[in-house]
Parts: C-alpha cells; structure tokens; sequence
C-alpha cells in the first residue's frame, strides 16, 4: 500500500509485527495495543522507534503515559462510515503527542481533508491512488469554515485579518 | 451527507433550511423546483426544512444547481453528521426571548459545515437553539439542545440539555451544565461531539445515539468527561470572539419598524366586523415584541392536503405575501406550519384575506387538526403504516371549528413506524403505526409533551385498526370533554386524572 506523507508518496520504514514475531533491535516496527502492553520490557529496551497500532475501539488514552516513548500510533479505520479515529488523532495531538499518526485502512478519497484537518501526518493509501489524487481531493474546498488541527486559516480569522486590514 | 434518500417509490431529496428562516426569493425558487423537477409540491418537516418527494435521480445535480443559484443546499440533512441546526421560529420578534436564537444557530451552523472530526459519527446528531423559557424547538428532545440565558449579571451563556431523542428509544435531555459562557459556546459542543464520537456505541445503530451513550455511562460519568476534554480545550482558537458575534448579529438586526399604536384602531374593528378574521387573529397570531405588530402563523394543515405539503402555486404566492406583509422574510416551524414573524396589525386583515385566496387561512394552529405526521407507508420505505390518510379523516371528523376552538390546545402527532417522525410520542395524543399481520394498526400514547413541560406519552393499551382509531381518538377526546376543569388543557386533564380513566373508556370490561 502506497504510504503519502507531506503530498508525496514515500517508502515506508515500518513493518507491522505479529504478536509472536521477534522484536528486532533496530526498531521501526509496530506492534498491537496487546503486544505493547504484555510485552512493554522487551519492547521499550529496543534501540530503534516504536510504533504502536489502535483499533478503532482502542482510545490513545491507553497508552498515554507511554507517549513520549512512541514515534508512531496506527489508527485503523475498519470501515470508512467509522470515525472514531478522527477524534484520536485530535486526542493524540491534545495528549502531546509529537510522533507520526498514521491512518490505515478503509479510506475513501472523500475523506482525505477531513484526516488532513484532524492532524494525520501519513496516510496508507489505497493501490493505485497518486499524489495528484490526494492534492486534488485536499483542494476541494479552499477554506475551512471551523478551526481544527494544523495552519489552515478558518473562514473567522481570515475575516479578522481583512476587518483589521480596512481600520 | 447530501439528502437524497430512495424512498418506497422515489428519489426523495431533504433540502437545509437553517435555522428555518428563508427569503421570498428562496422560496419562489423552491417553488419552481416543486414544479419543474416534482410533482407541483413540497413538503415541510418537522426540522424546518423542506422535501421533494418525486424528483428524479438524474434531475438531481441540475436541482442542486439551481439550488446553489439562492445560498441553498441538501449537505448535512442526511447521515452520520451533525444536521441542519433548528430554533425558535419566532426569534428576533418574541418578547420572552433573551437574545435571537437564529444569532447562535447561526454560528453552530457555521462551526458544523463539514467539520472534518464529526463528518463519520456512530448516528445522526441534531442540535436546536432557543433563548426562551418558551420551549418551541423542542429543545429537550434533540442530541443537544442549547438554551440562551443570561447569567445574574448579564452576562449570555447557553443551558445544555443533552441526549434527548423521540424514535424507539424515546428519552428526556438532560442538563450537562447549566451555564456555559457564550464566548465558550463551540469548545463545549466540540467537548461533547469528541466524546460522544469516541465513545458512544458503534456496534447497534439502533443504540449509536448520544441518549444511549448518556443512558448506559450516566449523567455525572459523561458529564465528567465532558468537562475533561472542554477544560482542555476551551482557551484555544474556538473561542467565540465578539466581533464575530456582532458582526454574525448584524445580518439578523431588526428591519425597520414603524412607531405604532399598542393596538391598532382598524385592526379591532375589522375583528368586531369579521367573526371569521377574529377567529384566524384569536388562533394564529401572537404578541409581537414591537408595538402595533403581531408574528402570524401559517397552517399548512388544510382539510385536504397531507399536513405539511405546500404546492408550488401557494410557495409562490406565500413569497409575494411574505415580501409585502413580513419584510421578505418567512419561517418554517418543527410543527410544519410557516410563520411570518414581522406583520403590522393594520395589514392582518389584508393578508387574512389573501392568505384566504391561496388556500392557507386556516385558524388551527395548536388545535386537534395541525398535527405533525411523518410521510409514512404512502411514501416511506421503513413505515408499518400510513399517517396521512389516518391524519385526513381526523381533520375530517374535527373538521368543526367551533369544536376545535372548544377543544383548545391539543397537539395529535402520527409516526407511521417506530422510527418516530412524527413525533407520536411528544403528542398529548399520539398515534403510532404498527404492523399487525400485514394490517395497519394505531397504538394510542397520551401525556407526551414536546414544549418547556416535556413528557414522554403513555401506551394506553392495545392498538386499534385502520377503521377504529378515529373513533378511538374520539372517544379520549370525549372523556377530556366531560371531565375538564373549566380552561383546561387537554394535557392538564391527562396529568389530573392519570391514565385509567382512559383506559376503561377505550377497553371496556
């Protein structure tokens, strides 16, 4: 699955583990909320960056305290109508978190902006989508009317900005 | 998102009006939509936006676009989002409201329009605003529900209520704070869609709105959590700021209105000359804030028509009366009627009369025949029974407006399913359609309540068939009659003498 981090599709560093794969020292692996909660020693005396994967039922809020050791949360959308992890990446980015947050699974196009807004960094795409995909789909609506994640400029500031551009 | 349903015959596509407030140019356009891409009408809903029942699924995007051509839209009137946001209809010309609840609605409006957190939420999520103690958005049974109040030093903030909803599992709000400042108004909301999102449930549609979620945590769990996560982020960038409030408030400022007598001299004569007129004046028209006007109500529940339906003759001429009676302006009520809200009492005999020419005079607003009713089985694929036909023989059988006028306030509501549109439940009658072996059967609640005195009704007992249930109503209506204090409302008596009073006369031994 092509990966799209900052609009360009890259190579992906990460390997999704089993629950009874190795841990490999180099890191750059991700484990289950399971795996990283039963098996936490082995883990976190791993050299490399870690990376944890939720489900769609599973709140960051369970690895809170752990955050600060993480450099990527998978958040799984099991089907595109669930969309629970919106919410946790906000969570994620409220809790502090500094890392990549990365969603996986069922994505539509429609819903790119959306991510994009709610501070998703990487998206696993599915085959066959390109960059211009995801440039066309996050362009199609030039300004937000709420604030959210990120820079973009709501439709309330940028009417601040033009009030205070014609005193 | 966008509003297009298919129906058991049709394309049906829901069209936003927000906070129920539109223009004659709007509606005229409305009006051409019924006429060009439907069958001549349109139909009113009970969250004060409209409905084509027949257009055709390729006419749509030139619908749309026609739409698009006077600020109008079907975004947001159908799935998983937050919905069109509701309010009083008579905002901004009421004098017990403290502040126009169209201001605040507006701007939830705006925080709402696809919010990229709450585009996927587990159910629909329906949010009405009103800055009344006068309950009449039906505040209390909504996802949330915001009422506008000014705290003991002036200062405007909003009641929540949260978790209310009619549908299979009818429940009551519930008040998660008591005063959130207004500057505060969207990191609130934000606080409670982000924990409902999470949390609510995802495994049982039928369990996925926010009353289950409030249900099964509790109030002070919920409410908890909700705090957690508003304290967090209330001084953040969704902080209301002021100018944005005023210059939001500038689009809603009063029109113009003259300096008036308290009563207008011509008003009460052709009141005294015209028992008709008087009669439409005594059950339509309300005080106005503004001396010398009065806010009318539009029946759209004629003898004939389905309730709520409005054809494209009378959409046009309501727009030509709305520009010169009501400043341009109309609204649509949760109870399905319109309103103008800004009409000088020198003018209500004029427009009484024109409103006569077009159909739309009716003097029933709140009594037994302006009934809310879903489309039920004539239209809708989830029905167990019709609501229209059942709804018309009542008209007929009420049809007296003498009676009606003696019966007083008494609000009958008709869902044809358990699904609840037509609010059966909140009915002081309320009929339910059930399927009973391929028949249409009616279950009868009494007592519900949708204003400030919300109640949910009770099943008196076992359902009637198609060919008793007007009796049947008839005979509840009868025991109120005969046992009413004098000025009683039809719900007073309910809640004097309970339910078995009911219940013996509808199932005799």
């Amino acid at each position: 699955m092509p990966l799209l981090k900052d609009r360009k599709i890259v190579d992906d560093a990460w390997t999704l583990l089993a629950d009874d794969d190795e841990i490999p020292l180099t890191g750059y692996v991700v484990v289950s909320l399971d795996r990283f909660i039963n098996d936490s020693g082995a883990i976190l005396a791993c050299d490399g960056p870690i990376g944890v994967r939720l489900t769609s039922e599973q709140s960051p809020q369970l690895i809170a305290g752990a955050l600060a050791k993480l450099s990527l949360v998978q958040l799984e959308f099991p089907v595109f109508t669930d969309g629970r992890a919106y919410s946790y990446a906000r969570l994620l980015h409220r809790l502090g978190f500094v890392g990549e947050i990365r969603a996986v699974g069922n994505i539509l196009r429609d819903q790119y902006l959306n991510l994009k807004r709610c501070g998703f960094d990487g998206i696993e795409l599915k085959e066959g989508v390109t960059e211009k995909d995801w440039a066309a789909s996050t362009s199609s609506f030039s300004v937000p009317y709420q604030v959210a994640h990120g820079t973009a400029q709501s439709i309330m500031s940028l009417r601040e900005r033009r009030m205070a551009r014609n005193d | 998102m966008n509003g297009l349903y298919l129906q058991l015959h049709a394309y049906m596509l829901r069209v936003a009006i927000p906070y129920g407030t539109f223009s004659s140019k709007q509606m005229r356009k409305l009006a051409h939509i019924a006429r060009t891409y439907d069958r001549g009408y349109g139909h009113f809903t009970t969250r004060q936006n409209i409905q084509f029942n027949w257009p055709k699924l390729e006419d749509v995007p030139k619908l749309l676009a026609e739409l698009a051509d006077v600020e109008m839209h079907a975004i947001q009137t159908s799935g998983n989002c937050i919905r069109n946001v509701t309010a009083d209809p008579y905002a901004g010309a009421v004098a017990d409201e403290v502040d126009d609840s169209r201001i605040w609605a507006e701007i939830v409006r705006q925080w709402s329009t696809l919010h990229p957190e709450f585009t996927f939420l587990g159910r629909k999520f329906k949010i009405a605003v009103s800055a009344s103690e006068y309950d009449r958005a039906v505040i209390r049974f909504h996802d949330i529900g915001l009422i506008a109040k000014k705290n003991d030093v002036g200062e405007m903030g909003f009641e929540v209520w949260i978790g209310g909803g009619l549908g299979r599992t009818p429940m009551i709000g519930k008040v998660s704070n008591e005063f959130v400042p207004a500057e505060d108004l969207l990191s609130y909301l934000e606080a409670v869609l982000r924990v409902y999102n999470m949390c609510g449930r995802r495994d049982n549609k039928h369990k996925a709105r926010i009353k289950i979620l409030v249900h099964e945590t509790g109030l002070d769990e919920l409410r908890a959590q909700i705090e957690e996560e508003w304290i967090a982020i209330k001084d953040s960038s969704l902080k209301v700021p002021q100018y944005e409030v005023d210059r939001i408030r500038a689009y809603f400022s009063p029109p113009e209105f003259k300096v008036l007598e308290v009563v207008d001299r011509g008003f009460e004569i052709k009141k005294f000359e015209s028992p008709e007129f008087a009669r439409w004046v005594s059950g339509n028209v309300v005080t106005h804030k503004n001396a010398g006007y009065a806010i009318v109500n539009i029946s759209l529940k004629p003898k004939k028509l389905p309730p709520g339906d409005v054809t494209s003759n009378q959409m046009e001429g309501l727009a030509d009366l709305a520009e010169t009676y009501s400043f341009d302006e109309i609204r649509a009520t949760h109870e399905q009627n319109l309103v103008f809200a800004h009409v000088k009492q020198s003018e209500l005999f004029e427009l009484w009369q024109e409103l006569e020419k077009i159909g739309l005079a009716m003097p029933n607003i709140g009594k037994v025949t302006d009934m809310i009713v879903c489309p039920g089985l004539d239209y809708c694929g989830l029905a167990n029974a019709r609501s229209i036909p059942v709804a018309q023989r009542i008209s007929k059988r009420f049809s007296d407006l003498d009676q009606q006028f003696d019966l007083g306030e008494l609000k009958l509501k008709i869902s044809g399913c358990i699904n609840a549109c037509g609010h059966h439940h909140v009915g002081h009658i309320g009929l339910l359609g059930v399927d009973r072996r391929g028949e249409e059967y009616y279950q009868i609640t009494l007592g519900g309540s949708g204003a400030e005195d919300a109640a949910i009704g009770n099943i008196v007992g076992p359902a009637f068939s198609s060919e008793d249930i007007v009796n049947a109503v008839e005979e509840v209506i009868s025991l109120y009659v005969e046992t009413r204090h004098l000025g009683e409302r039809f719900l007073d008596t309910y809640r004097r003498i309970g339910a078995a009073p009911f219940k013996s006369r509808l199932y005799p031994e």
